[in-house]
């Protein structure tokens, strides 16, 4: 059986951020008017949920402008919610030390969204990686051949859908 | 005069050398596949996945409990510093307190951790230069530490000893003193290791100026850890947000001038030195009383989601982990620190020998545990 | 030739081929403990008293193994290669004497002869490398290629000079030469040029760049197993022993010791097998030490400095004889080029002042530990 995403029962975690993310909460939302953001909060990171086709738009922003300057790109990934997939981005300021979650949601049926490679070198191999585990299709990736799994491999064993093969006999 | 140059008549042809999964030195299950034009690289196609298990899927279908182990088995030489990072992200949701004497415990062991893992690294960057003898003085000192390991937790490795909430239980009585003689052979032997390896001529024209990366390029790469630092760049999540118990104590972060392989290498050197004085500090601070919360053992934390940063011998590592409010996480996503230091491998073996593609990977100390998850 | 002196011709091969076999066990065994104790190991311990009988146990292990044979390999040239290397190191033995008149053929251009022969086994690494269809083995063949060929020049000048100093190229004449002062005071330059040429022509660290293991996993032998491997291998530990025995010869008085008379052939072979092996036990010693040159760099210190060098020892070597100067002069001569050389060498490789070579130590202001 495959587990709900939310479970109406269950409490929320509380959110808890640091004087970085308090100052950060109050700055994005003039920053980021034009692409209409969602901010919000995980429990320790200020969260900005954004279109998908506004996300390079977004990083590039969020990564010249002189008070946020998230020149690193912490870890990239994707959570399936069943109803859309969600690539998660985490950034981090290397001089002013504070971090962001910025969120895009797209769909499970045909998701792609445009790649951040060109602004973090090091978006390469985490795109592929989902590409591989989730399917998601970053456009302008220069290379998106199959990192971790085989060349060949069908399906996508990240998400929560997926079938695991039986073990037999061989 | 007749004109003897070759220079445009010859037909040169690249060849295409298969390095791995299978090559010594690739540090595991690494492939690479390199166009060479004689001894010069062109050209390279890394390869991994050979090891992906699939963690993080796993991890999914896991109690929390018992996930710690499956990160023990992420970066199979740092298994105590993986432990402490998941156990913080799940206390961090929960809003669970850890017992001063855990926490200190925790510090002393993942700094000792570190220690180990830097003696591997300097044994096996010797033997990828070529010097036989560095891996086994590494190797006396590594053991000692694996018998204190064993001591403390009963495991040389995959301890699954620190636990949601504190650690599984209290260290020995003689935990202090056998630190303490501990300490005292680890900073000898180490003296003993740099003095042989470091600054031999040979050593140096090896690796001084072999893969060198700017700070800037390494960043956008994503590069964390000694192999950031070498680049003259301190950034070090000890010190820029203090967890755990780290603001009490007096260290510096070794940093770096050129980013070559020298400087990744002794960068990791003087780390060693600086943990042991943590740890010389933790013990002389370590207060008495409980190891651990107590909580039940089918966690439900509440709904949410929660990123968590440490510092692991090789480089950052974080925790991306969301709830739903069940016994089980709904995803966990792990920022593997030479996954990331990894990708700059392309960047650093343009135009080097095959013989400095070796030294240049060793120097940065991947684990492909950790790489393929 | 009569019958009689066929018969000990071929009881003298015999002896050799049995004696030399004795020797490489005797290496084998040698550098595996003594490799052990400044490892802090205690190197084989379990075959045999002290573990001596291991490289028995190794060699018969050898010889019971499957000849592996990948498909593509060119099988004529294949099973050549270790001909090939084998056969010069068991020739050069026939000129190389052990002790005063203690020698198969004592030839009067023993040096020319030996050196002749040695450069032969380069042919057989290379097609080793070739024939192997292996794209590691072509890469350690062609190192090899490059290597040996290029540290042969600094060898043959190093020699010229003890051959100008001898006025013979007979090993037997070169030796009783040494009598009064042994070639080593008179030539340290040379000494040191032909024993780092003989490293760099034996393959062993810091110059073991054809068989890297970290590099190219074993170069020219990767595809070979069993039997013929241990052709290989037989012809390595020889050719150590040959070097280490020429640098006897040539530079360290070979069977001559003060005080002893050398006219007892036992005590003279006893006396030169103690100074090979010292002269070996430095090779091992190196080996645990050092870790491993590139290529290039190779490359650099045979063109640029040995061979430089060497012929800097010829010319002071031929101005002592032309113009008739004490030794003494020509042994300071050479010290003092030697030390200059060492000198400019470490200025080069470290190409600064020590305090470049440390890490700096940052630590951050209390304000910004504090904050986060």
């Amino acid at each position: 059986m495959v587990e709900r995403h939310r479970r109406e029962e269950a409490p929320q975690a509380p959110v808890d951020l640091d004087d970085k993310g308090r100052a950060l909460e109050l700055l994005l939302p003039g920053i980021l008017a034009e692409f209409q953001p969602e901010i919000g909060a995980t429990v320790n990171l200020v969260s900005v949920t954004v279109k998908s086709q506004d996300v390079p738009s977004v990083c590039r922003l969020v990564k010249e402008d002189p008070r946020l300057s998230f020149n690193f790109l912490m870890c990239l990934c994707v959570v399936d919610y069943e109803e859309h997939l969600q690539v998660v981005y985490h950034l981090y300021s290397t001089d002013m030390k504070h971090m962001m979650v910025l969120k895009a949601n797209v769909s499970p049926e045909e998701p792609s969204l445009p790649s951040v490679t060109s602004l973090w070198t090091g978006a390469d191999w985490y795109e592929r990686e989902s590409h591989d585990l989730f399917g998601v299709v970053f456009e302008g990736h220069p290379n998106m051949a199959p990192l971790l799994l085989y060349e060949g491999f069908e399906g996508f064993p990240g998400r929560r859908n997926y079938e695991m093969p039986e073990y037999k006999e061989w | 005069m007749v004109d003897l140059s070759t220079e445009g008549q010859l037909d040169t042809v690249q060849m295409m050398v298969n390095m791995g999964p299978q090559h010594p030195s690739t540090h595991g299950v690494f492939r690479m596949v390199l166009w060479v034009d004689g001894e010069r690289i062109v050209d390279l196609e890394p390869h991994i996945g050979y090891l992906h298990r699939g963690s993080e899927k796993l991890c999914e279908g896991e109690l929390y409990v018992q996930i710690v182990t499956l990160f023990d088995r992420m970066d199979y030489i740092s298994n105590l510093n993986n432990e402490m990072i998941f156990c913080r992200a799940v206390e961090r949701l929960m809003g669970l307190a850890v017992p001063e004497r855990a926490e200190y415990i925790r510090v002393i062991l993942c700094e000792l951790n570190r220690v180990a893992s830097h003696l591997l690294f300097c044994g096996t960057f010797g033997i990828d230069a070529g010097a036989m003898t560095p891996i086994m003085y590494a190797f006396r000192d590594r053991e000692k530490i694996q018998s204190m390991f064993e001591a403390v937790t009963g495991a040389r490795m995959m301890h699954n000893y620190i636990r949601i909430g504190g650690v599984k239980g209290d260290v020995p009585d003689d935990f202090s003193q056998r630190m303490g003689a501990l300490l005292k052979v680890l900073r000898q032997g180490i003296n003993e290791t740099d003095k042989l390896l470091s600054f031999s001529e040979i050593f140096l024209a090896r690796t001084k100026g072999i893969g060198v990366i700017d700070a800037e390029t390494a960043i956008a790469y994503g590069m964390s850890g000694p192999s950031l630092r070498a680049c003259g760049v301190p950034m070090d999540v000890r010190k820029d947000e203090p967890y755990s118990v780290y603001d009490r104590f007096d260290f510096g972060i070794p940093i770096g001038e050129k980013g070559d392989s020298w400087d990744r290498y002794y960068v990791r050197v003087e780390e060693m030195r600086q943990s042991m004085r943590i740890i010389e500090q933790a013990l002389e601070q370590m207060p008495d009383g409980p190891t651990i919360t107590p909580s039940r053992l089918v966690l439900r934390p509440p709904q949410g989601e929660v990123y968590v940063r440490g510092e692991n011998p090789r480089g950052e590592i974080g925790v991306y982990l969301v709830s739903n409010g069940a016994d089980k996480p709904y995803r966990v996503k792990v920022r593997p620190p030479s996954f990331c230091n990894l990708m700059a491998i392309k960047e650093l073996l343009k135009d080097t020998y095959i013989a400095d593609a070796v030294v240049i990977l060793g120097s940065l100390d991947i684990v492909l545990g950790e790489v393929d998850r | 030739m009569s019958a009689l002196e066929t018969l000990l011709l071929v009881l003298a091969i015999f002896g050799v081929l049995t004696g030399l076999s004795v020797i490489v066990l005797s290496l084998i065994w040698l550098e595996r403990k003594f490799l052990g104790r400044m490892q802090m190991r205690m190197g084989p311990m379990h075959v045999g008293p002290f573990g001596l009988l291991q490289p028995v146990a190794d060699a018969v292990k050898l010889m019971a193994k499957e000849d592996l044979l990948s498909s593509l390999v060119d099988r004529v040239v294949y099973w050549v290669a270790p001909l090939a290397v084998f056969v010069p190191t068991f020739m050069i033995w026939v000129t190389i004497p052990v002790a005063r008149d203690l020698v198969i053929r004592n030839l009067d251009m023993g040096l020319f002869y030996i050196i002749a022969f040695s450069v032969l086994s380069i042919v057989g690494l290379v097609t080793a490398g070739w024939a192997s269809s292996n794209k590691y083995a072509v890469l350690g063949g062609f190192r090899a290629a490059a290597q040996l060929v290029s540290y042969e020049i600094p060898l043959i000048l190093a020699v010229l000079g003890v051959a100008m100093l001898a006025q013979s190229m007979n090993l037997e004449e070169v030796v009783n030469s040494q009598s009064t002062v042994v070639y080593a005071l008179v030539q340290p330059l040379g000494l040191v040029i032909f024993f780092i040429a003989g490293l760099a022509e034996l393959g062993r660290t810091p110059f073991d760049i054809h068989p890297a293991e970290s590099e190219v996993v074993g170069g020219p032998f990767v595809e070979y197993s069993g039997a013929h491997w241990a052709v290989f291998f037989l012809a390595e530990y020889i050719n150590t022993f040959a070097i280490a025995a020429l640098t006897v010869l040539l530079f360290l008085g070979g069977w001559l010791f003060p005080g002893i008379s050398g006219d007892v052939s036992a005590l003279g072979v006893l006396v030169f097998l103690v100074k090979t092996y010292l002269v070996i036990l430095v090779v091992f010693w190196i080996r645990g030490t050092y870790p491993r040159l590139r290529i290039d760099q190779l490359m650099s210190l045979g063109w640029k400095v040995l061979v430089p060098l060497a012929l800097v020892n010829v010319v002071i070597t031929a101005s002592y004889m032309f113009y008739g100067w004490s030794a003494w002069s020509l042994s300071l001569m050479s010290l003092a080029i030697l030390g200059a050389a060492i000198w400019g060498l470490s200025k080069r490789m470290r190409t600064a002042p020590t305090p470049e070579y440390t890490v700096k130590l940052y630590v951050p202001a209390p304000e910004a530990s504090n904050a986060g």
